[in-house]
């Protein structure tokens, strides 16, 4: 028996959910997908007293159309069925580039998009793809709720705004506006392994042909997604030239301070958020003026 | 503490019961209590994908799904892919052929994996292949023989 002895609980309504953890939540873990807290029981690496599995209710896993155009995910949407979603590649673009690039085919069955934005990985994709689309997240406690945009989610190292008391029940993405485009690039030592650093770019661009906004996100360049604002600010209201994506790309670069591992050094993966941002952006226009990448 | 709970769910198309702990992993189950022992179990973690069995026909990590989160499911071992003790099917038999398999030690995942992949895209790009197999690790024979295995046996269809 690898898992170290733990209370399981899966309770079957949502409301019953957040009662256990309004009494447990501090001893608790919310198990979802399971594709990291499963590794942390196998290795006894987490020895939570409780365990609350969310698996049970259905009700958080629909994949919605939004009134305004948007979304509506479910936090136990499962990133296989956003994958396959038409709805998703019609209203997300963004979304639909990050999910293939999330762990691999066998993972992506099991595991959920809330899941991983609630285990905060600073190298997973779906955490900077959702600050990148300025999604809303919604935390349910027992009697409350309330609305955290995705740029204030992620607050440290595998650390977001969720009380111990809360869970994560839907994401909200806004509706895509017109000439808009995006890109997910990343570089990983294997195909399907936790990029060694990544970037989430979207470019709106307005009737002239000129940037009306850009949204540039890194991943595992930092303890959570980093927004890269000066390189947005520069390249919006002017036209996206091939330079104005490099300077961009010099921008981004600067704007991270990346961590020292075994795997990669930090200059290395300054360089590489540079780059990166270049390519993304280079895609996200691409898509953006209806041509392919 | 030892929760232990009953649980029904199919395995390779018989209906199984198994008393449980809450704790225990799928792929435990499989080869402890059922004594499924064609599914492996390597890392642990989801990485390696030794113990990849189909649940509801989609291909997962048997070590990291709890046995009870299985209960009322269909579980496909690898046990369950031969027509019969004395035959393999189609992709076994492809595998062997062009030297896809060696130690054997992460066949019976791949094996999952790919029958998944079949089903859902019947005539599979050769990228395609390879994003499926990138999700299990082999030590043995480079991966190649197994693309060279399905890429036959579609040719064949």
């Amino acid at each position: 028996m690898k898992p170290p002895p733990f209370r399981y609980v899966d309770p079957t309504t949502v409301e019953e959910a957040l009662a256990l953890l309004a009494r447990h939540g501090a001893d608790a873990r919310v198990l979802a997908g399971g594709q990291s807290l499963m590794p942390l029981l196998n290795f006894r690496l987490a020895r939570p007293a409780h365990v609350i599995d969310v698996n049970r209710l259905d009700a958080l896993g629909a994949i919605a159309p939004a009134a305004d155009g948007g979304l509506r995910l479910g936090a136990l949407a499962r990133q296989r069925a956003l994958e396959r979603s038409a709805l998703v590649r019609e209203r997300c673009p963004l979304l639909a580039q990050a999910l293939p690039l999330v762990g691999h085919p066998q993972i992506r069955a099991r595991g959920t998009l809330g899941g991983s934005l609630a285990h905060a990985d600073p190298a997973a994709e779906l955490p900077a793809a959702m600050v990148a689309l300025e999604a809303r997240l919604t935390l349910r406690r027992a009697g409350g709720e309330r609305t955290v945009a995705a740029g204030d989610f992620f607050v440290g190292l595998l650390t977001t705004a969720l009380a111990p008391d809360e869970l994560l029940t839907e994401i909200q993405l806004p509706s895509w506006p017109a000439r808009t485009g995006s890109g997910v690039r990343e570089v990983a030592k294997r195909h399907g392994d936790f990029a060694l650093g990544g970037v989430a770019a979207t470019l709106t661009l307005d009737g002239q042909g000129r940037v009306a906004r850009a949204r540039i996100v890194g991943f595992g360049v930092g303890p959570v997604p980093v927004r890269m604002v000066e390189a947005e600010r520069a390249l919006a209201g002017g036209a996206p030239t091939p330079a104005a994506l490099a300077e961009a790309g010099r921008l981004a670069s600067a704007a991270v301070d990346p961590p020292d591992d075994i795997h990669a050094s930090a200059a290395y993966r300054r360089r590489l958020a540079g780059v990166l941002a270049t390519r993304a952006l280079t895609d996200a226009l691409a898509s953006a003026t209806g041509r392919a990448a | 503490m030892s929760e232990r709970r009953t649980i029904t769910l199919t395995v390779n198309g018989q209906p199984r019961d198994a008393t449980v702990e809450t704790r225990l992993t799928l792929v435990d189950l499989l080869r402890e209590e059922l004594r499924l022992t064609g599914t492996h179990v390597g890392c642990e973690h989801g990485v390696c994908g030794a113990c990849t069995v189909l649940v509801d026909g989609e291909a997962v990590r048997g070590c990291l799904l709890l046995a009870v989160q299985a209960d009322g499911r269909h579980v496909e071992t690898v046990e369950g892919l031969a027509p019969d003790p004395a035959h393999l099917n189609a992709l076994q038999t492809e595998l062997v052929r062009h030297h896809g398999v060696q130690c054997g030690f992460c066949t019976g995942g791949i094996l999952m994996s790919l029958t998944a992949m079949l089903r859902d895209t019947p005539r599979p790009s050769e990228a395609g292949i390879r994003e499926t197999l990138a999700g299990h690790l082999c030590r043995c024979t480079g991966y190649q023989g197994m693309v060279d295995a399905v890429l036959a046996l579609v040719a064949a269809r």
